[in-house]
Parts: structure tokens; sequence; C-alpha cells
């Protein structure tokens, strides 16, 4: 058991590490010290209360739409929908807030979180019954939802909530902001937030899912093997639908944490938020492990946050960063590479040609 | 001394520490058919991969027409004439057979491949050797018994003069079966060798030459096949007695568990089955003979309820089973041993322990207020391995890492301690061990000494024939006629199977 799970994390450090040489490499080449950039990079996301609170604020988003992707994952769908689920969740949330802002606050807080998660998690259930009824590859309905979302939000934040000439909603209420004055002052002004503790005990609360209950046995018996499911007289449209409701539950979770405790509004954008996409590289990083999208997040995090101060300390562009993160994910794809290689007994075959080599 | 064709000297094979492979000899002369006996998981497998250039020895040596050689990769192998037929075929079923079988030797003519060359060598090929093949035909299209032709073809076409079949008859109908040995026999006279890799006897008995048995990576002994009795065989293989008689108490067969009446089902837009009227009585085995695809499958996703019934009535002692979903159908007490363990029977990558609970899970004792109970769980996968004798590390050991036998084991354990009032066994013993075969056959026996009803359907004649109280034959969708295992033989069955004979109702 321990030496198997040690294996699984020798793959993620080792590409991590390859990523971290091939940007060093890369800055060589153009003439950056890399030395001092990760130097930089390392103060910039680590090196003081402020920017420790930025980075863990960061993950905060980061794990919700990690475990998405992961609980989606487990049931043998590729749910691409997060970044759409993300930004609906935000809306969701903001809108709320907006419309019952003379609710108590906590009374509005968790309404207004609740509000987005349901709305990710429905809009990532039409996947789901999409491809339970009609077999529709949730691959492409994912992908298409997110379009249809974000033009959808555009022009209800334009038509609906922002006052006329503006891009953006006005900002919440402060009573309903997750960054408190309390967190603000010991994280010197950083938008950390009480959601980090919300995305720690969902961590927990899918990790207990998957191991102890019922409905998470039947999501990962699906996903390992849906006629053998069927066979056992599991529900198998319904398991999809769940799973999809629930992956599309915690990015929207994630999109009403941002929401409320970092953006304070919301407003028409060009993009689907880039989170929902870092999640999923996240997820596969972690090899879906809830405590082990923990670790990547912070890694992810870490970079992105730290990445920033990079451009700000000398000439090197922050792209660096991006190449930086690029790479690690390109490392942890070539993992299936090394395995199937594996399998495929390459490395075996390249022992005993050494050794023939040696006898000659 | 003699020429051998193919000589495998003191040949040890180590993973690890595991030795896979013993000190193994064998010899295999010009014209013969070598049959190699072992129980899955013996080394037959690592023994032919070593020759097929696919491992590599860790001590001894082969040689090929009395010459030491050292094979790096398949392709080697190939060079030397050695040609492999797996169990799984390596084809491309989107390619014709005649693109397949040419593929990465094609003859070309300028820059292009000679496709008319390339036909007429493999059609006089089939013709030398009786391979009925349609080169035209895609390989997707075409049976399971043509794809092996298929395979053995491209090893003809690449000139080899040693054929290694792996397991050949594993996927095959009885008449496929027969077809592939007479293929043997040609490729035989032609003056080339075969290997053939088997555990089951009877086909030994009848083609083969010479028998190395080998057990636990050892060649327990090396017999002239027409001297030997196939029980001295299984003894050989198994290393005990194997008990071939079963054991069938007196039962009362008065109560009906089963009733199914005018049954019609369709499957992919095709009637499968039609007008379909059976009965199972209690501590009674039917067989159900027929050739694969004529219904058995459909029939048994019918009344397993994973498929939905067009006409007619499934009804378990009175109780109607329609429209009742699958687990409201195991619940009312019919159990499944499923034709395809691996992708049906089993979660491979779940515990033994879970496996076992697979349709029990969401009850007491396994779960309660929708939280699984592991201690429970384990516990209960302890009792079932030690009561079953599922061979495993422990219950937390992966199903996927069982051996053939014993993940069926865990399906026959999982389905027979729900105490089901109607067992429904598919192909129960399909690629699987004598040994476990004989304890497979046991537990089914078992069920029907107890007063249950057990509906078999296997494609292997001699189980039915050896299990059954009353055998039907299903043809095209239909029961085209019912006979007393104690008055028919294989011959008779294959035939009605067939739907060639009109069949006088019997017994």
């Amino acid at each position: 058991m321990n030496t198997k799970s040690l294996k699984g994390l020798a793959i993620p450090l080792v590409s991590v590490l390859a990523g971290f040489i091939v940007g060093a490499i890369l800055m060589l080449i153009f003439g950056y010290d890399p030395i001092q950039n990760y130097q930089n990079l390392l103060v910039g996301s680590l090196g003081g209360v402020y920017s420790i609170g930025e980075t863990l604020r960061n993950m905060i988003s980061l794990i919700l739409t990690a475990l998405g992707f992961a609980v989606a994952s487990k049931a043998g769908f590729f749910n691409i929908g997060g970044p759409g689920q993300y930004l609906i969740g935000w809306f969701g949330a903001i809108v709320f807030t907006l419309k019952f802002s003379h609710l108590p606050a906590v009374i509005l807080i968790i309404g207004a979180l609740l509000c987005g998660a349901l709305a990710g998690g429905l809009w990532s259930m039409i996947a789901g019954v999409l491809r339970a009824y009609f077999g529709t590859s949730e691959v492409i309905t994912t992908i298409m939802l997110n379009y249809i979302i974000l033009y959808i939000v555009n022009f209800a934040v334009k038509s609906w909530l922002a006052s006329k000439g503006s891009d953006s909603s006005p900002n919440i209420t402060s009573k309903a902001n997750l960054n408190t004055p309390f967190l603000q002052h010991i994280t010197d002004n950083s938008t950390f937030n009480w959601g980090f503790f919300i995305a720690l005990a969902v961590v927990a609360l899918v990790w207990f899912y998957f191991n102890k209950t019922k409905s998470g046995f039947e999501i990962q018996a699906v996903g390992l093997n849906e006629s053998a499911s069927q066979y056992a007289g599991v529900n198998v449209k319904r398991t999809i639908i769940i799973a999809m409701l629930i992956s599309g539950l915690l990015a929207g979770l994630g999109g009403a944490i941002d929401g409320l405790g970092n953006f304070e509004n919301i407003s028409v954008s060009n993009n689907l938020p880039n989170v929902g996409f870092n999640g999923m590289a996240v997820a596969l990083l972690a090899a879906e492990n809830p405590i082990g999208i923990v670790f990547a997040a912070l890694l992810f995090s870490v970079l992105q946050i730290g990445g920033l101060s990079i451009s700000v300390y000398s000439n090197t562009p922050s792209e660096i960063v991006d190449i930086v993160i690029a790479s690690i994910i390109f490392f942890v794809g070539i993992k299936y590479a090394f395995e199937l290689m594996a399998k495929k007994g390459w490395f075996n075959r390249k022992n005993k040609v050494g050794k023939g080599g040696a006898e000659k | 001394m003699e020429d051998y064709v193919v000589e495998m000297r003191h040949i040890t094979k180590q993973f690890g520490s595991y030795k896979a492979n013993n000190d193994i000899s064998l010899q295999l002369r010009k014209g013969e058919i070598l049959a190699l006996l072992g129980e899955n998981g013996a080394g037959k497998s690592t023994l032919m991969g070593m020759l097929s250039g696919l491992l590599e020895p860790t001590d001894g040596e082969i040689l090929i027409n009395g010459k030491v050689v050292k094979m790096e990769n398949p392709r080697d192998a190939k060079k030397l004439g050695i040609g492999m037929v797996h169990q799984h075929f390596m084809l491309i079923p989107a390619f014709s057979v005649l693109e397949n079988i040419i593929l990465g030797d094609e003859p070309t003519k300028a820059t292009s491949i000679n496709y008319k060359k390339a036909a007429s060598d493999i059609e006089k090929l089939a013709e030398k050797y009786h391979l009925d093949i349609d080169i035209n035909a895609k390989v997707r299209d075409i049976t399971v018994g043509m794809q092996q032709r298929v395979e053995i073809m491209k090893a003809l076409y690449r000139k080899a003069n040693v054929f290694i079949f792996d397991e050949p008859t594993a996927a095959l109908t009885p008449q496929e079966i027969e077809q592939l040995i007479k293929i043997l026999r040609a490729l035989a006279e032609e003056g080339n060798s075969v290997i053939f890799i088997t555990h089951k006897l009877k086909e030994i008995k009848e083609v083969a030459d010479r028998c190395v048995v080998i057990r636990m990576g050892k060649v327990i002994e090396t017999v002239q096949v027409a001297e030997t009795k196939e029980e001295v065989l299984a003894e050989m293989m198994v290393g005990r007695k194997v008990n071939f008689a079963v054991e069938k108490k007196e039962t009362d067969k008065s109560k009906t568990i089963l009733a199914v009446n005018d049954l019609n089902v369709e499957a992919h837009g095709l009637l499968k089955v039609k007008d379909l009227d059976l009965n199972v009585h209690s501590g009674e085995i039917v067989g159900v003979a027929g050739v694969d695809g004529n219904g058995q499958s459909e029939l048994i996703e019918a009344i397993t309820g994973l498929r939905k019934i067009k006409k007619g009535s499934i009804e378990l002692k009175g109780k109607s089973l329609q429209n009742l979903s699958a687990r409201r159908i195991s619940e009312a007490g019919v159990g499944c041993i499923p034709e395809d363990r691996q992708n049906v029977g089993l979660i491979l990558p779940f515990t033994i322990a879970e496996n076992l609970v697979l349709k029990s899970y969401y009850k007491k004792p396994a779960s309660r207020h929708g939280l699984l109970n592991y201690k429970k769980i384990n516990e209960l996968g302890k009792q079932l391995i030690k009561s079953f004798d599922i061979r495993s590390q422990s219950e937390k050991e992966l199903a996927g890492d069982l051996s053939g036998g014993n993940q069926q084991k865990v399906i026959v354990a999982r389905e027979i301690s729900a105490s089901p009032n109607l067992l429904i066994a598919a192909n129960p013993t399909r690629g699987v061990d004598i040994g476990a075969i004989e304890y497979i056959h046991e537990k089914i026996i078992e069920q029907r000494n107890t007063g249950r009803g057990v509906l078999l359907i296997s494609f292997e004649l001699d189980e039915i024939l050896k299990l059954s109280d009353r055998i039907v034959v299903m043809h095209e969708g239909q029961i085209v006629g019912e006979i007393d295992p104690r008055h028919t033989s294989s011959e008779e069955l294959g035939l009605m199977m067939a739907g060639k004979t009109p069949i006088g109702q019997e017994g």
C-alpha cells in the first residue's frame, strides 16, 4: 500500500521538477536569470503575510473546480464544463446577494453560496441528462454549454444588473463579503477569505463521499465498468446525472466563493474564466485524489501569484510562468506514455539490450 | 541425435523472484502436433512468449533447426519461421481480410501494392490448407472463427513452418472447432509443426501427437497422447485426482420456478427471441444448447431485467418479473453468472470484497443510512473467500489481479451466497482451468440438489450433457427441440444446434 502511494507521488514530483527545469532553460536561452526569477516567484507567492493570503485565496477556486472535474472523471466523464459552471455559480451568487441584500449576513451568504452552487450543478446536469438518455458526448455538450452560459451571463449582466453605460453589476453589500475586516487585518489587506476553509471542508466531504458512501461507490462502479454496474442493478442513468450534478455543484461553489470573497461583483467578459481550465490541470496533476488536489492547487497558486511578481522585479515576461505551468502539465501527460511503455516492457528490453552489450 | 525443428533447452524465466518457467526443455519434430497442457498460470504462455520473441529467457537456450538462436523481438521469430496465433486476435477491424494479411509485408509493383499478386498467393495457400476465408470482407464483419483463420493465413503468408496456437478454441463454436482441427491436421501433413496451448483434454486427444504437461513452471511429463488416458492427463495437470463424474441426487421437480411464455425480445431492431416458451422446475438443471448468437444472450438479458420484453411473460414462482428493474429481479431471487466475467460480472479495479457485495452493497449489513460499512464488507469477503476457496492474498486484492478461474469463483460465490431461487449460469467455465471447472460444476449441482432451479447456457456441449437434467436446443431465437441428456450424443446435439434436421420430439 505504502510503496504504491509513494510511486504515485513520484510522477507528479518529477513532472513539477522537469517543468521548472524547462522554464530555467528557456530563461537562460533568452538571457534571463532563472535563479533570481524563481526566487522572486517564491517571495512573491509565499514571502509575506499578504502574498500568502493571496496564494491561499487563489487556491480556493482551483481546489473546487478541480474537485468538480475529479468527481465527473470518477464516473468516467470528461467534464470540460468547469469554466461555465464556475461562471454561472459566480453569477448566481452575485444575483442572490444583490436581490436579497436585506437578509441578515449569515443567511445572505449561505443563500448566495447555495444559489451559486446549485446553478452550477443544474447547468452541468444538462450535460449529464443528455449523456444518460441520448448518449451525447459530454465533451462536446460541456464545451458548448460553456459558450452558451458565457453569453447568457454577459447579456444578463449588461441588460439587467449593470446600470446604463456600465459593463459591471454594482458591488455586493459589504456584509456579504467573505473577505472580512478581520481576515484583511491579519493578512495585510489581502483577498484571503473564509472561502478557503469552506474549500478545505469540501475536500474532506468529497474524500468521505468516495470512500464511505453508497452513492460514491456507485459513481466509481459506473465509471470503471458501466455494463457490470448495470448488471449489478445500479441505476446507471441516475448515477451519471448525480455525478454531473455534484461536479457542477463544486465548480459553481468555486465561482460563488470567488464572487463573494474576491470580485464582489460580476462584469461582462470576452473570455471564459481561466480558473475552470486550470482546475482540470490541478485535478490531473493530483491524479484526481482529493487530498492531492490541495497540494496541486497550492503549487499552481504559487506559480500564478508568484508569476505576477516576476515581471515586477525584473524585465522577465510573466508568460515564462505560463510556460512552466504548461510544461508541468505536459510532463504529467507524458506519465501516461511512460506507463504505457512500462506496460509494453520497453524498459525491460532496454535492460536486456544493456546486458547484451556488456557481454560483448 | 534426431533433428528437431524447435528445441528448448533448460529454459528458465524469472520475473523478479518468481520463476514462471523453471528448467523447461521441450522438442518439436517436423510434421508434429505438440500439445502444451497446463492450468492457467502454469507458465505455458510465458514459455511460448519466449519462443515467439516477446520475452527473453533468463537462462537456457533455444535451437531452431539445430542452431542456437537469440530472438530479441517478434520480428526475429517471424524471420525464423515461427508464427503465433494469439488468443486475442491482432487485426484491424476497418481493413479488409486481404489488407490485414499483407500488412507489413506488402508485395509491391513499382511503387504501389500489388494486390493481385497478394490475392492469388493467398488463394493458393487457402486452397492448400482448406482455409475458408473471404479476402474481400472487412474484418469487422467476419466471424470469430474466420478471424482466427485470417491469423493463421497471416503466419502462412509469411512462410512460417512452426505454428503456435494460444488457446485457439476458447472463443469458437463446436463447428468452428471441428474446422480448426482439420486445419491443424492439414498444416502438419504439409510438413509444418504445430504447438497447441490448451487445457482442454478432449482436443488434445483428438489432434495432438505428443503432449507436454506443465505445472507450476515445470515440465511434469511428456507423453504420447495415443497411449495416455484423459484422466491421467488431467491428474498430471492438476496434481491430484480429478473427479469427472458428478453426483446428482433425486430431487423433487414438482414446483415451477421459472415460467417463460411466448417471449419475444428485440436487440438492435432484430427479433432475437421469438415466441419462446421455457420452464425451469425446482431441483432441475435445464441446459440451453445452441450456437452463439441464436438469442441466448437476449434471453438472459430479458430474464435478468437488462433488456425490455417486446411480448410475452416471465414469471418467477408465479410472480411476474416484467418491467422490474435488474435490482428488483435480483432481489426476487434470480442470480446470474454472466457470460462475460471481466466486462460484466466484475469490476476489475475493485477489490474482491467490493466485488462480492456488488449486488448487496446498498443494504444491510454492507451499508446503513447510505454509508458503506467496510469492516463488514471485508469480513464478509474473508468468509466467502474461505468458503468458496478463492485463491487470493487477501480480500483487499483487486479482482483484476486474480486468475480467470478465481475471478469466476468470486462471481459464483456472490451469486450463490445470495441463495437465489433461480440461478442462471452462462458459460460458467469458459476459459477456466480444470480444478475450477470441477469446483464450479459441484456448486451448480449443489444448487440443484437443494431444490433450486438452474438455467445453464453453454457452448460447451460436454458441460451441458454432463450437468443438465433436461436439454433444450435454441436456434434462431426459438426452442427447436428438447432432449434427455441420457439418450443423446454431442453429434446429435450439434446437428440440432445447426438447425439442420427436423426434430422429432423425444424423451
